[in-house]
């Protein structure tokens, strides 16, 4: 989980011989400007998102700025206490379920298998772990199909079994993978003095591997909100009925259901309200994430 | 390369071979191993034949079946490919896939590198663009993004809105077949940021030395770029080349929310005309078949670049 970020001081020395002092300033203010400039025009639709939230309708699409004399929070109440069938606490209050049950399942499972993968020996081992690497590389759409079929069969469609059971059966490999590379660099002098403490394998994955891979886990923790929170495939295929929405399926519903312009101040307040706990999350633990991604190419 | 190198390069971290402690008979804890193992592992057990393998081989038996949910499943043998090989939406598809995944996955990639060598540079401020540049990629893949897409592009849309402010009157871009796809193009770039991070960390351990080396030896710093830094970062790059492309085959959500795969199908993406066929026309069969030549599509473009990276990546020294 950690990279070694050493910077020396020799490269600036070496470029310092070749370019002259005022060369370099000027270069700096030219890299930074063109930096600065890229992250306004990516950062200006957010804002600009988070301004027509808060105006009045006939004011959102009119204006291309940030400011207004009108600000108004109609727009937030409006959309979670909605008339008709649009319901965004009820869709709140879904995505959480599952995002949570999700959390859960994906850290228990996917934990038990890395510890498995990474310090016991068991006969097929190889075999198991080159399936675990392949299906890193396989499309989610060749068990899409079935998996309805056999969902259905179960009479599990408007639940959100289907969304949540597969997550405590360890389906995403990419973080098992994570775990056993983190595992296994663990030392294993930890594991044999806990044995002669008398902790069998249940004692030793919960009392050493666990504490020890906490960053990891965090990581694994994270990604999976994330992605349960942005889910959009699985909720639209398993859940039809209104009540079992969650958030992503509610946006979508609205944006369609949406007549003239005379409601999109709360779609773009519900649209706001939902991005919320990812930028908290964000704002919350940016460094777990940012290094899960450097380090391991999580998305 | 073997896909567990490829393993350890997703994971950026070498440590060792992961058969390293077998038959070493060092573990004093071996004997009840197996047995801790298979309860341990029993969940991953379960869904890795109950979710995966079970329903691949049922899904490659559905290729060869007409089944609409309501009547048992029909063999009908290779019918359905035949269709495919018929079907003008399904070509339609393909196109838009892969002008989708030709068009987006260098524009992130160039996109991406630009800023990660900027910012390598920049010292400065860093944490502060580091997070700020990934800020949108974590955003990127939901609804509500893809429908703010819809607001900035679409009928009266900022984009539109600001482009008739100077003169030009282009009206929806989403609702234009020429310029459809490319909204959807510019949502995916749009999320670089995660991509650039990888590149960064990447830039962060190029050996000193050898840029130095290089210096002290006359090469500009084009040749430094090109002989010493893109060299050592070629796994990274290798890795998010298939990574990416293999999300660009598959993105759905976009598609699906901004544009609904119109006008004129010019954003029917595979995905897209897939969930059609399988879960609004319940033509279970022709769904499985679709994904099923994903499956192999996407085989034999991984492991096109795989061969491919034995010419263009290096790992180590």
């Amino acid at each position: 989980m950690t990279t070694a970020t050493s910077t020396r001081v020799a490269a600036p020395a070496i470029q310092r011989v070749i370019r002259p002092a005022k060369n370099r300033l000027a270069i700096a203010v030219i890299r930074h400007s063109l930096l600065i400039i890229v992250l306004i025009l990516m950062l200006y639709p957010l804002l600009w998102m988070l301004a027509a939230s808060f105006r009045p309708n006939n004011e959102i699409f009119t204006h291309l700025g940030i400011w207004s004399k009108n600000y108004t929070i109609a727009n937030y109440v409006n959309g979670l206490h909605g008339g008709g069938t649009i319901n965004f606490s009820r869709y709140f209050l879904n995505s959480v379920i599952i995002a949570a049950l999700s959390v859960a399942g994906n850290l228990l499972s996917c934990t038990l298998a890395a510890y498995t993968f990474a310090r016991l020996e068991f006969p097929l081992k190889r075999v198991a772990f080159g399936l675990l690497l392949a299906t890193l590389l396989l499309p989610y759409h060749v068990t899409l199909v079935p998996q309805y079929i056999m969902f259905n069969k179960l009479h599990w469609i408007n639940t959100f079994l289907p969304l949540v059971v597969p997550k405590f059966l360890a389906t995403d490999a990419f973080f098992i993978f994570l775990m056993v590379q983190f595992i296994r660099s663990l030392p294993h002098e930890l594991d044999y003095a806990a044995r002669i403490d008398g902790a069998g394998h249940w004692g030793i994955f919960t009392r050493i591997i666990v504490p020890l891979s906490l960053p990891a886990i965090g990581t694994m923790a994270l990604f999976t909100f994330i992605w349960t929170w942005n889910d959009f495939l699985g909720p639209l295929l398993y859940l039809s009925k209104n009540s079992l929405w969650t958030v992503p399926l509610g946006l979508n519903s609205f944006l369609d259901s949406t007549g003239g312009e005379s409601s999109y101040g709360a779609l773009f307040a519900m649209a706001t309200l939902s991005l919320a706990p990812l930028v908290a999350v964000f704002i919350a633990f940016q460094r777990l994430l940012l290094e899960g991604i450097a380090t391991s190419g999580l998305k | 390369m073997g896909l567990a190198s490829f393993g350890e390069q997703l994971t950026g971290t070498s440590t060792g071979d992961w058969r390293g402690a077998r038959g070493r008979g060092r573990s004093p804890l071996r004997r009840d191993h197996a047995r801790t193992a298979l309860i341990f592992l029993s969940p991953w057990l379960l869904g890795m034949i109950g979710l995966t393998l079970g329903p691949m081989v049922y899904s490659l038996y559905l290729a060869f079946t007409k089944y609409n949910l309501l009547s048992p499943p029909r063999f009908i043998g290779v019918q359905n490919f035949h269709d495919l090989v018929a079907d003008s939406r399904f070509r339609t598809s393909v196109v838009v896939t892969i002008r989708y995944v030709l068009l987006s996955v260098p524009v992130v990639l160039i996109v991406s590198m630009v800023v990660a060598l900027l910012m390598n540079a920049a010292i400065r401020f860093i944490t502060g663009y580091r997070a700020l540049f990934y800020l949108p990629s974590l955003l990127g893949a939901s609804v509500a993004i893809a429908t703010l897409w819809r607001m900035i592009w679409g009928d009266s849309g900022l984009i539109p809105n600001a482009l008739s402010k100077i003169g030009i009157h282009h009206g929806s871009f989403i609702g234009d077949p020429k310029t459809a796809l490319y909204t959807i193009v510019s949502l995916n770039a749009w999320a670089f940021g995660s991509t650039m991070i990888i590149f960064l960390a990447g830039l962060r351990q190029v050996s000193k030395e050898l840029l130095e080396a290089a210096a002290v030896d006359g090469a500009s710093r084009l040749r430094r770029f090109w002989h010493v830094t893109l060299p050592s970062i070629s796994p990274l790059i290798f890795f998010s080349v298939v990574m990416d492309t293999l999300h660009a085959f598959q993105a759905f959500t976009g598609a699906y929310v901004t544009t609904g795969g119109g006008p004129a199908d010019t954003t029917l993406f595979y995905t897209l005309y897939l969930y059609e066929k399988g879960f609004a026309e319940l033509n279970m069969g022709y769904a499985a078949a679709m994904a099923w030549l994903l499956v192999l599509g996407l085989a034999a473009i991984t492991g096109g670049l795989f061969f491919s990276s034995r010419y263009w990546v290096h790992y180590g020294e």
